[in-house]
């Protein structure tokens, strides 16, 4: 079990920083060009130019969020229907499960059952089966910008250049 | 998470804070807490005990103490019920509403009256309970099963309400905390200390990385796209508590858009109530400035001048029905014995919103502090009028009579203001109260080939 796993040791590899966006959307595709794929970016906010650079698809989370909603409705008729005739309740002649009222029920659940399928596919994506690491600075929630390459010592060097000329302010080796 | 990749430049309000300010001035909220936050603080938290007293008497005596009075069984209770429900959907409005329309400006207002909404759910939360009478067997509501194999009654209004309140506590809550991730990552890098640890934990690991923020910026989208019809349903249930039974005053079409339009109303009184003192004190004048304000109390006219157009109408329909008992239950509105509450009700929302329509009162923070009291006061009596008095005289006379608050009433009322300053005040100083990424993400980072 991949996600159980306890989180590895610091993977080898280059950490750079950057004041500007367009320098690091440079590296991040020059970097792309020479084949290395599981860069880590971070950003201190989402931002479009670093995401078209990186040539991310869109996030799955949304499967999660239909199948979630889809249930909860589900979830919502069967339960009142099912329940109207466990214990029938005849007023006036009327249908023992009737739709209207029980749309209420079914919306808000479909709504709660949505919602929650959606925060946890997140937790999953992103915590649970997110990449471990790669190495972080606490500038990187503020206002720079951080590429984090897994080089292999071969390349390293080619790396640091690269990353240097797309005007990384400060490139790191991590072990 | 707008996508705006340009600053707000309406009305020459350009963002010209760096990324780095917006962390440090955020951070600078968190600090140790002064001697009036400690003050306000210990108010709310006597306020409380005001309220959890009185509810200790209403479980030991029964909720006789209340001013029930027959035909009036819903009273102060329900109506404060209402109020604080109504008071939260202000901010699944700007959090939620206003994210999908793309409205930049709901940035630097939406984390705190988001917290603002998930802490009057919880107030409201507690006032059908209370309400009950046996609040110890609560739980009957919920359908689980049970010896007697019995099901609650799913074509009960009341039965709607359980799950719209419940749903919306919980998605209203999911959404703060979802929102609150990105940020509590950032506070995280900027303390030290046992307040590092803290927030390390809270932060479950979050660093911005571009996976991270993949997932998160999808999910956020569908949060507010679901969040968006919820709230117009919770006060649309909760309007049908009233509207699906027969009585006069009560049983209207018009309910359902008529209490949306209050709730957000009321609910952006209550911010204006709350952020006015609260940029003041954390220092945060150039993150909510005139621009805010100005927004928001255009909100409020909008939504102002829809609860006059519905209280006209509500008078117009009961004279046109041509039905005795719907005029005689309006006329009594107005010239009753509960007139002062009546007029309380037209005149602090139909009328005192209409002053919004000059932008001097609109950009002047004393008046819109003052507008917003009169609204809070005015909104807390239109569910009294609506709830006391339509009951007080329904369809015979000889069985009308009056209902007079009673200790018990104003104990538990004084006890819900203090439950939900205390952790609207605790959140306050412990979470970033403006949404640190969101507002950088409208403000471009550096480039290094100039021009923007």
């Amino acid at each position: 079990m991949a996600l159980l796993k306890r989180r590895p040791a610091q993977v080898p590899g280059l950490l750079a920083s950057f004041l500007h966006v367009d320098a690091a959307a440079d590296a991040i595709r020059a970097i792309r060009a020479l084949g290395i794929r599981d860069l880590t970016v971070y950003t201190p906010a989402p931002n479009h130019e670093i995401e078209e650079a990186l040539g991310q698809r869109v996030s799955p989370v949304r499967l999660f969020t239909l199948i979630g909603g889809l249930s909860g409705c589900a979830a919502g008729f069967g339960m009142t229907i099912w329940m109207s005739y466990d214990w029938p309740v005849l007023v006036g002649g009327k249908p023992i499960a009737s739709i209207p009222p029980y749309v209420v029920i079914a919306f808000e659940l479909t709504i709660l059952l949505g919602a929650l399928s959606t925060v946890a596919a997140v937790a999953v994506f992103s915590v649970l089966m997110g990449k471990r690491g790669a190495a972080y600075d606490p500038r990187f929630s503020d206002d720079q910008i951080g590429i984090f390459v897994p080089a292999p010592s071969d390349q390293a060097g080619r790396v640091e250049q690269l990353l240097r000329s797309a005007g990384a302010v400060e490139v790191r080796h991590e072990a | 998470m707008a996508v705006v990749t340009h600053p707000v430049a309406h009305d020459g309000h350009t963002m010209t804070q760096s990324h780095a300010e917006i962390t440090r001035d955020v951070v600078a909220t968190l600090g140790p807490p002064t001697r009036g936050y400690l003050v306000l603080l210990f108010g709310a938290v006597s306020l409380l005990l005001v309220g959890i007293l009185t509810f200790l008497i209403l479980v030991k005596d029964g909720l006789g103490h209340a001013g029930y009075n027959p035909p009036v069984f819903w009273s102060v209770y329900i109506t404060t019920f209402v109020f604080w429900i109504g008071i939260g959907h202000a901010g699944t409005l700007i959090s939620a509403i206003l994210f999908l329309f793309r409205s930049p400006w709901r940035t630097a207002v939406y984390r705190s009256t988001e917290a603002m909404t998930v802490f009057a759910v919880m107030t409201a939360g507690l006032f059908p309970i209370i309400h009950i009478g046996r609040q110890w067997i609560f739980y009957w509501l919920l359908p689980y099963p049970n010896q007697r194999f019995l099901w609650p009654n799913f074509k009960s209004p009341l039965l709607w309400d359980v799950f719209a309140i419940s749903t919306y506590l919980t998605v209203s809550t999911t959404f703060l905390v979802f929102g609150l991730l990105p940020d509590v990552a950032a506070v995280r890098d900027k303390v030290s200390g046992w307040r590092k640890t803290v927030y390390s934990l809270t932060s479950v690991g979050w660093r911005g990385t571009n996976n991270q923020w993949r997932h998160y910026s999808r999910a956020y989208l569908y949060l507010a796209a679901l969040a968006t019809p919820l709230v117009l349903s919770v006060h649309s249930v909760v309007s049908w508590d009233f509207a699906v039974s027969l009585v006069p005053g009560w049983h209207g079409t018009i309910f359902a858009p008529y209490f949306v339009a209050g709730a957000i109303y009321s609910g952006i009184g209550m911010v204006l109530t709350l952020i006015i003192p609260l940029r003041r004190a954390f220092k945060i004048e150039h993150l909510i400035t005139d621009y805010h304000f100005d927004n928001l109390a255009k909100l409020t006219l909008l939504t102002g001048s829809i609860l006059l157009y519905a209280y006209a109408m509500e008078y117009f329909v009961a004279w046109y029905s041509g039905n005795i008992f719907e005029q005689t239950t309006f006329y009594r509105r107005a010239f009753g014995p509960m007139w002062w509450a009546g007029w309380t009700m037209i005149i602090c929302n139909a009328f005192v919103s209409q002053l919004l329509w000059f932008r001097k009162i609109r950009v002047n923070i004393t008046a819109l502090f003052v507008i917003s009291i009169f609204i809070n006061i005015g909104m807390w009596f239109e569910r009294f009028v609506i709830i006391v008095s339509s009951l007080s005289n329904d369809y015979i006379p000889w069985a009308w009579d009056q209902m007079n608050p009673t200790w018990a009433d104003w104990g538990i009322l004084a006890g819900s203001f203090g439950w939900f300053g205390m952790w609207f005040l605790l959140f306050a100083k412990n979470f970033p109260i403006v949404a640190i990424q969101e507002i950088k993400e409208m403000i471009p980072m550096p480039r290094k080939r100039g021009g923007h």
